[in-house]
C-alpha cells in the first residue's frame, strides 16, 4: 500500500513537472539555428554562433521580448548540407521552434528551404546565394549582400574609371562559381566586356599559368577576382609574382583581417566592395550604419578578443531583425511574424538599411555596398 | 610564346613540388609495413601550422622549423603507440582503416588548438620572384625542388646503404623472418612512423609560405601526395617526385593552354591510364603472390 502511495505520488510530481516544464518552454520565444561552426566554412559560422549567444544572452538580461526570455537552440552543421537538412527537421519537429536562423552558405540554406516552406516558419537566411530570395519564396528571407550586387558594385565603379574589358578569374566551386554566373549576367548592364573566364581550386598552390594566359590575352584592361578564403591570397601573390599591371578587384568574399593577414602588402592596390561593420571606424559620424556597426564591433571583439567581420554582421543583423518582427507582430503567430518580416522598412543594419517587399525577401540597395581599396595592408575607404 | 610556355612550365614543377613532397612522406611508412597513412596530410598540416604559429609567437624561423619538426615527430610516435601498435596484428586494412580515424582525430585537435584561420609563413629568402626568359619564378620554390631532391637521396641513402633501413624493407618484406634474424620488429614500426612524421613535417614547413596553411590543409596536400606516391609507384622517393611533377606540369599546360575549368581532369586523367597499363607505378617494382 505504502509503495503504492508512494510511486502515486512520484508520478503526480513527474505529471506536475512536465505541465510546469511546458508553461515555462511556452513562454519562451524559441529562436532555432543550424550555423557550419566547422568544416570549410567554420571560420563564418564560428562567427554567426557567438554573435547569436552573445545578443541573445544581452536581450535576455534587458528583459528580453515583449517581456518573454529568448531560448537559442543552435546546431553545428559541419558545413554539410545533408546535415542542415536534418537539423531543420529537428528544429521545426522537436524543437518546435518560432523561427529559424541559419544556413552558412547557400547549399546549406538551400537544403534547409523546402521544410521551412512545408511546416511554414519563418526562416533567416545568412547566406549570399541570389538562388536563396530569387524567385521569392514566402517564408525565406536573408540579411547578406547577393553575390549579384558584389559583381555590380565593381562594374560600376570600373565604368566610373573608364574600363570596359575585363578578364574574370573565378574560384571553382562555391561562392565563387555563383559569382562567376552573378558576374556573367550583370557585365552587359554596365557596358563590360570579359574577355578572359578563367578559374582555380579553392586550394590550388599556384594559378600563375590561369594569370600567365589572361596576360597574354590582348586588350584585358582590369582583372576581377571572385572568390574566399586562402585562394584569393594565394592568387594576389601569385599576381605580384608575375608583374601584372592592370587594376585588380576582389569581391566582397575577401572582406576579412584573415585575408589581410595572409598577404601582408601583396593586395595594395586591390579594390573591393565591403559592408559598414569591416569599415566600421571610417565610416563618417552622420552615416545611420555607423552606431550600428561600432556596437558590434566593440561588443564581439571586447568578448572574444578577435576581429569581428562580415559574417557576424549577417547573424546580427538576422536576429535583430526578428526580435523587431515580434515585436510589431505582438508574439510569435509565424505567419504574423512572417508579414512583419516582409514589412520591415528602414531597418538599420551593419549590412546596410533594410527596405523588405513581397518582391524582395533581401531588402538590400547596392548602397549597401562601399567600395575600399587596400592600402598598406589595410582598407581605405574610397567612396 | 616561349616565355609564355615557360612560365606554365614553372608553374607546374612549383605545384608538382609540391606533391611530390607531400608524396615521399608515404614511403617510409608504406616501406615498413605496406600501410598507407592516411594521417600523412595531417602531419604536413601540423608542420605548417605549428611553424607559423611559433613565428607568429616571435621565435626565430630556425627555431620554430626545429621545434615544428619535433612536435610533429612525437605526435608521429605518439600515434603509432597509442593507436596502431595495439592493432598490430591486424590485416594492413584495419590499420590503413585507423590512419583515417587518426586524421579526422589530429584535424579536429588542430582545430581546437589554433584555431580555424588560415596561416601564413614569410617566404625563406625574399618575395622578390626570380626572372628567367620573361618568366618568373618565386624563390620559395626553389627551396621546395630543393628540399625534394635532397629528401630523395636521403631516402635511397637510407633504405640502400643503412642497416635500420635494411632492417626497415626487410621487416616489409616478411616480418616473422626478420625477427628471427634479430630485428626489432616493434621499433621499426615505431621509428617509421617517426620518421614519416618528421618527412611530412618539413614539407608543411616549407611549402606553407606558397599555399598558406590551415587545420585543414593536410586533407588536400594529402590526397595530391598519394596521387604523386601511387603514380611513381609506392614506397619509392624518386617516383613520388616523377608522378608528383607529372601531375603539377600536366594541369599547368591543361590550364594554359585548354581550360582552367578542366585543370584536374587532365591530372586524373593521366594517373588512369598510367595506373592501367602500368598497375605498380612509374617506378613501382612488379610485386608476386607466391600461391
Amino acid at each position: 500500500m505504502r509503495t503504492m502511495r508512494t510511486a502515486g505520488l512520484a508520478l503526480a510530481m513527474a505529471f506536475a513537472a512536465t505541465v510546469a516544464g511546458q508553461a515555462q518552454a511556452a513562454d519562451d520565444i524559441k529562436i532555432g539555428s543550424f550555423v557550419s561552426s566547422t568544416g570549410v566554412m567554420g571560420y563564418m559560422g564560428d562567427q554567426e554562433k557567438k554573435v547569436l549567444e552573445t545578443y541573445v544572452e544581452r536581450i535576455n538580461k534587458q528583459g528580453g521580448v515583449l517581456g518573454r526570455p529568448l531560448k537559442l537552440i543552435v546546431y553545428d552543421d559541419g558545413t554539410e548540407a545533408e546535415k542542415a537538412a536534418s537539423f531543420t527537421k529537428r528544429l521545426i519537429e522537436n524543437d518546435e521552434v518560432d523561427v529559424i536562423i541559419g544556413g552558412t552558405g547557400t547549399p546549406q540554406t538551400m537544403a534547409a528551404v523546402p521544410q521551412v516552406e512545408r511546416a511554414q516558419v519563418p526562416f533567416i537566411s545568412l547566406a549570399g546565394g541570389i538562388v536563396i530570395t530569387d524567385p521569392v519564396k514566402p517564408w525565406v528571407f536573408k540579411t547578406p549582400q547577393s553575390d549579384k550586387m558584389a559583381a555590380e558594385k565593381v562594374f560600376g565603379d570600373m565604368k566610373k574609371k573608364g574600363i570596359t574589358k575585363i578578364a574574370l578569374l573565378s574560384e571553382n566551386i562555391g561562392f565563387g562559381k555563383s559569382g562567376r554566373e552573378q558576374s556573367l549576367l550583370a557585365a552587359p548592364k554596365y557596358g563590360i566586356e570579359i574577355i578572359a573566364d578563367e578559374t582555380y581550386g579553392p586550394k590550388d598552390p599556384d594559378v600563375t599559368a590561369q594569370l600567365t594566359k589572361i596576360r597574354g590575352t590582348a586588350g584585358v584592361q582590369a582583372l576581377f577576382v571572385f572568390g574566399a578564403g586562402t585562394g584569393p591570397a594565394v592568387v594576389s601573390k601569385n599576381i605580384r609574382q608575375l608583374g601584372l599591371t592592370e587594376p585588380v578587384y576582389q569581391s566582397h568574399g575577401v572582406a576579412s583581417k584573415d585575408f589581410l593577414r595572409l598577404v601582408g602588402t601583396a593586395a595594395d592596390g586591390f579594390r573591393l566592395p565591403v559592408d559598414g561593420l569591416v569599415v566600421a571606424d571610417q565610416l563618417s559620424s552622420s552615416d545611420p550604419q555607423k552606431p550600428v556597426v561600432v556596437d558590434l564591433k566593440n561588443t564581439f571583439e571586447g568578448q572574444y578578443k578577435t576581429d569581428v567581420s562580415t559574417f557576424a554582421g549577417h547573424a546580427y543583423d538576422a536576429l535583430m531583425m526578428t526580435v523587431d518582427a515580434i515585436k510589431r507582430a505582438g508574439g510569435t503567430d509565424k505567419a504574423k511574424v512572417r508579414e512583419q518580416l516582409e514589412k520591415t522598412k528602414g531597418f538599420i543594419g551593419t549590412d546596410g538599411v533594410y527596405n523588405m517587399s513581397p518582391t524582395d525577401h533581401m531588402g538590400l540597395g547596392l548602397d549597401a555596398f562601399h567600395m575600399v581599396v587596400i592600402k598598406n595592408g589595410d582598407w581605405v575607404l574610397s567612396d | 610564346m616561349f616565355a609564355e610556355f615557360l612560365q606554365y612550365m614553372l608553374s607546374g614543377i612549383t605545384v608538382g613540388s609540391i606533391y611530390a613532397l607531400a608524396g615521399l612522406g608515404f614511403a617510409i611508412i608504406y616501406n615498413a609495413s605496406h600501410v598507407i597513412n592516411f594521417a600523412q596530410g595531417e602531419f604536413i598540416m601540423i608542420g605548417g601550422m605549428a611553424s607559423s604559429v611559433l613565428v607568429a609567437a616571435g621565435l626565430p624561423l630556425w627555431a620554430a622549423v626545429i621545434l615544428a619538426v619535433l612536435l610533429t615527430m612525437l605526435v608521429g610516435l605518439a600515434l603509432e603507440i597509442f593507436a596502431i601498435a595495439p592493432a598490430r596484428d591486424a590485416d594492413v586494412v584495419t590499420i590503413i582503416i585507423i590512419t583515417i580515424g587518426a586524421s579526422i582525430f589530429l584535424r579536429g585537435v588542430a582545430q581546437l588548438v589554433w584555431g580555424k584561420s588560415p596561416r601564413s609563413l614569410p617566404a625563406f629568402s625574399g618575395e622578390e620572384p626570380i626572372n628567367l626568359f620573361g618568366a618568373a619564378l618565386a624563390r620559395q620554390s626553389l627551396w621546395v625542388i630543393g628540399v625534394s631532391l635532397l629528401l630523395i637521396l636521403l631516402l635511397g641513402w637510407f633504405f640502400n646503404r643503412t642497416l635500420f633501413g635494411k632492417a626497415m624493407l626487410a621487416t616489409s618484406y616478411n616480418r616473422l623472418a626478420a625477427q628471427l634474424m634479430g630485428i626489432g620488429v616493434n621499433k621499426v614500426l615505431t621509428l617509421s612512423f617517426g620518421m614519416s612524421a618528421v618527412l611530412g613535417a618539413v614539407g608543411g614547413i616549407i611549402v606553407t609560405p606558397i599555399t598558406f596553411t590551415s587545420y585543414e590543409a593536410g586533407i588536400m596536400l594529402g590526397l595530391k601526395g598519394f596521387s604523386a606516391a601511387v603514380l611513381g609507384g609506392l614506397g619509392n622517393g624518386a617516383g613520388a617526385v616523377a608522378g608528383g611533377l607529372l601531375v603539377g606540369i600536366a594541369e599547368a599546360l591543361g590550364a594554359g593552354y585548354i581550360s582552367s575549368a578542366y585543370k584536374d581532369a587532365f591530372a586524373f586523367v593521366i594517373i588512369l591510364f598510367v595506373l592501367f597499363f602500368m598497375p605498380n607505378g612509374l617506378f613501382g617494382k612488379r610485386s608476386t603472390e607466391r600461391v
